[in-house]
């Protein structure tokens, strides 16, 4: 495979991923971002979305008169703080080339282990530590699969989704787990002050750490030297294993994080839950506009990304739109964002390349007119 | 000379039955085969009458169509590409079918059956034109298809079944029917697996297909169509996928939203388990069919065991973890023995 394609280090020559749609024989650039005139039009894809998400909040104020009330906001805001917080995690794994399709079935372990430590009588500060544990374990696990055995994360982190969710299909079969602390509803069910609840306020301490991580420590930046090319980074000294290992084990913790919140908000465990997540986490990311083949995205774009899509599910929810309906949006938009600036970029090179082709002419005529 | 075996070069430089034998013998199909034998064994050993030909045969019908997609899938994971939204164009095909059958009886049901494939083949054909034309990651378009086939299952049928009572008697019998012994659902499967091995093995697509999943850039230059092979791909695994929707909702009986919710994984797991390679260009037919058999062969028989069906789930995760991590180990070993090679050779 390609790894060390041939694309240099930059954010958007990048060829070669283990399942990209690297093709044919001419150099791809893959837009993650677009360029030339239509950028300084719209900027970065991050204000792009800012304006996609002011839309969406306007257009939502003129269809439902209830969607301006403060606590329905603050209600809508668990639509996309806990899936947020694995996004962020799981930005920088995408960024570094990998990518973790476990992360809802860690979710479901993590929440099947707190249930099983309540029927011990476990109390709150204990369910949170088991919560965490078992969710940087599966993090592990994964890590160590990808990086020792040198599995493609895809297939591996398929398998542990189906072995991860077996065990929590394993301990509970068709029961449920309920019968939480009641402390332990603060993280899921409690407020910091009026609207703002708990989720929300770890939602944005959250966004704040990965922004630093990602855009101001040197970790981040061996995070992207990762995305673009493994091996000249490996040759310039970034221990690769070790931070793909880490950013496994982020990603498990983020989860062990949600996984608690998840299951204090619905104060019960069934091995079915948090169903489907890992599809609309990756969804978010991509259109938070992080690369899917790795090298670039930014942790700004996630939130914002992370607004649209809870403002879209809000949005369609007051208006009685069932959930499944929704998901026709969500794959529209995953589909939809990615495919834009390349129809955008191809008829630009058309363009161009007509217009060369007519200036080639031209120089043609004038040559023969000339002899 | 089959294409997914490795190393055809040593095959040549030991000739003799013995040693090809031994080669056959050391390839993960005969591997394979061999773990599904040991498992039926193990089986057997608990509940003897598991390994009767009749259960025998029952256990492969009831795998039937997960093999019939593992095949379907191994022509777009062979082309470095793989599509996850198999189950859904299943799930929408089957739907669409039975709201036809249930509205309008009298439509033939080859008719339908072969409404079924083109649906699928067209819905196969959105991924295949997305991944080609506008070169979108294939786990990307396939991820945003599935939920948008899901939605619109929804939207068709609003919500509600199709039960038994709705479909005509012709309808739910023809996977039932009995042929030669075997159901027509069988009969199916072993066509499709025939149907396979030709178009991989006899066909240039087939060899496009390996060609463009092993090395893409040289595939460019072999004058292979890389966007247009893989974009055949898809419509070939939209059309078993369309196939199959037919025949899920007539052998169950009944079509839903949620019909075969979560089954594109275990599609791809069957053809990881059978040794397909996720990176592309290297997989056999042989693979696929064991590989789906090895999956259909845990479900059965873990009812027959007395274990919890609860298990299946993390037991097909453990063998997709270990498949993989096999697979990994016998590819690094593949590249070792060119570059000797061509060491020797120099």
């Amino acid at each position: 495979m390609s790894m060390a394609g041939d694309g240099p280090i930059g954010a958007e020559a990048r060829a070669g991923a283990p399942h990209g749609a690297l093709g044919e024989g001419r150099r791809r650039h893959v837009p993650d971002r677009l360029h030339g005139p239509l950028r300084r039009l719209l900027g970065s894809w991050e204000s792009l979305l800012l304006v996609v998400a002011v839309a969406i909040f306007v257009a939502n104020t003129f269809a439902s008169p209830y969607f301006l009330d403060p606590w329905n906001l603050s209600d809508a805001t668990f639509n996309f703080t806990e899936k947020a917080m694995i996004g962020f995690a799981m930005a920088l794994l995408i960024i570094s080339g990998e990518i973790d399709l476990s992360v809802a079935a860690i979710v479901a372990l993590a929440s099947t282990m707190m249930g099983l430590a309540v029927q011990y009588g476990a109390g709150t500060p204990a369910l949170v530590v088991i919560g965490l544990a078992t969710g940087l374990a599966c993090g592990a696990f994964n890590g160590l699969l990808v990086t020792r055995l040198g599995l493609p994360s895809i297939v591996a982190t398929i398998g542990t989704m189906s072995l991860f969710r077996g065990i929590a299909y394993i301990v509970l079969g068709d029961k449920a787990f309920s019968g939480y602390p009641s402390s332990f509803s603060w993280f899921g069910q409690g407020y910091v002050g009026w609207v703002i609840t708990v989720e929300l306020v770890l939602f944005a301490v959250a966004a704040v750490i990965y922004g630093f991580v990602l855009h101001r420590s040197a970790f981040g930046r061996a995070v992207y030297a990762i995305g673009n090319n493994p091996v000249a980074a490996l040759f310039s000294g970034v221990r690769v294993p070790r931070v793909k290992l880490v950013l496994f084990l982020l990603t498990g913790l983020m989860s062990g994080i949600a996984a608690i919140c998840l299951t204090s908000r619905l104060g019960s465990t069934r091995p079915s839950i948090a169903f489907g997540w890992e599809l609309e986490i990756v969804t978010m990311v991509v259109l938070g506009g992080v690369n899917i083949l790795g090298g670039s995205g930014t942790i700004p774009g996630v939130v914002i990304a992370a607004f649209v899509m809870g403002l879209v599910t809000f949005g369609l929810g007051l208006l009685n739109v069932p959930g499944i309906v929704m998901s026709i949006f969500v794959g529209l938009l995953l589909i939809g964002v990615i495919a834009l600036p390349r129809i955008v970029r191809q008829l630009i090179d058309s363009r161009t390349a007509r217009r060369s082709a007519a200036k080639a002419t031209v120089r043609a005529d004038r040559g023969e007119a000339r002899s | 000379m089959n294409p997914g075996e490795r190393a055809p070069d040593s095959v040549s430089r030991h000739s003799g039955a013995a040693s090809r034998l031994a080669e056959t013998l050391r390839s993960r199909d005969a591997l394979l085969a061999l773990a599904l034998v040991v498992l039926i064994g193990l089986v057997a050993t608990r509940a003897p009458e598991f390994a009767s030909p009749a259960r025998l045969a029952a256990v492969f019908n009831d795998s039937a169509i997960l093999i019939v997609l593992a095949l379907g899938q191994m022509l777009v994971i062979l082309s470095r590409c793989i599509d996850l939204s198999m189950a859904a164009n299943l799930a929408l095909v089957g739907m669409i079918v039975a709201m036809t059958n249930a509205a309008v009886p009298e439509v033939p049901i080859v008719v339908l059956a072969l409404m079924a494939i083109a649906l699928g083949a067209a819905l196969g054909a959105i991924n295949g034109l997305l991944v080609w034309k506008l070169d979108i990651p294939p786990i990307v378009v396939t991820l945003g298809t599935l939920t948008i086939f899901r939605g619109i299952i929804f939207l068709v049928s609003d919500g509600k079944w199709v039960n038994a009572h709705e479909m005509s008697p012709a309808f739910k019998s023809l996977p039932r029917t009995e042929f030669l012994g075997l159901p027509v659902l069988s009969w199916i499967a072993i066509l499709a697996v025939l149907g396979a091995l030709v178009l991989v093995n006899r066909t240039p697509f087939g060899r496009a297909l390996y060609a463009v999943g092993g090395n893409p850039e040289a595939a460019v230059y072999t004058g292979i169509d890389v966007g247009r092979t893989r974009c055949l791909a898809f419509v070939a695994a939209g059309a078993v996928s369309g196939l199959c929707g037919y025949l899920w909702v007539s052998r169950y009986a009944v079509a839903y939203v949620d019909v075969a919710a979560g089954f594109e994984l275990d599609v791809v797991a069957a053809c990881v388990i059978g040794g397909i390679s996720i990176a592309g260009g290297i997989g056999t037919v042989a693979g696929a069919l064991m590989g789906a058999l090895f999956l259909g062969t845990i479900k059965n028989a873990l009812p027959v065991v007395d274990i919890s069906p609860f298990w299946q789930l993390a037991i097909s995760g453990t063998a997709i973890i270990v498949a993989v991590a096999l697979n990994a180990r016998s590819e690094r070993r593949v590249g070792r023995i060119i570059l000797r090679d061509a060491e020797k050779g120099a």
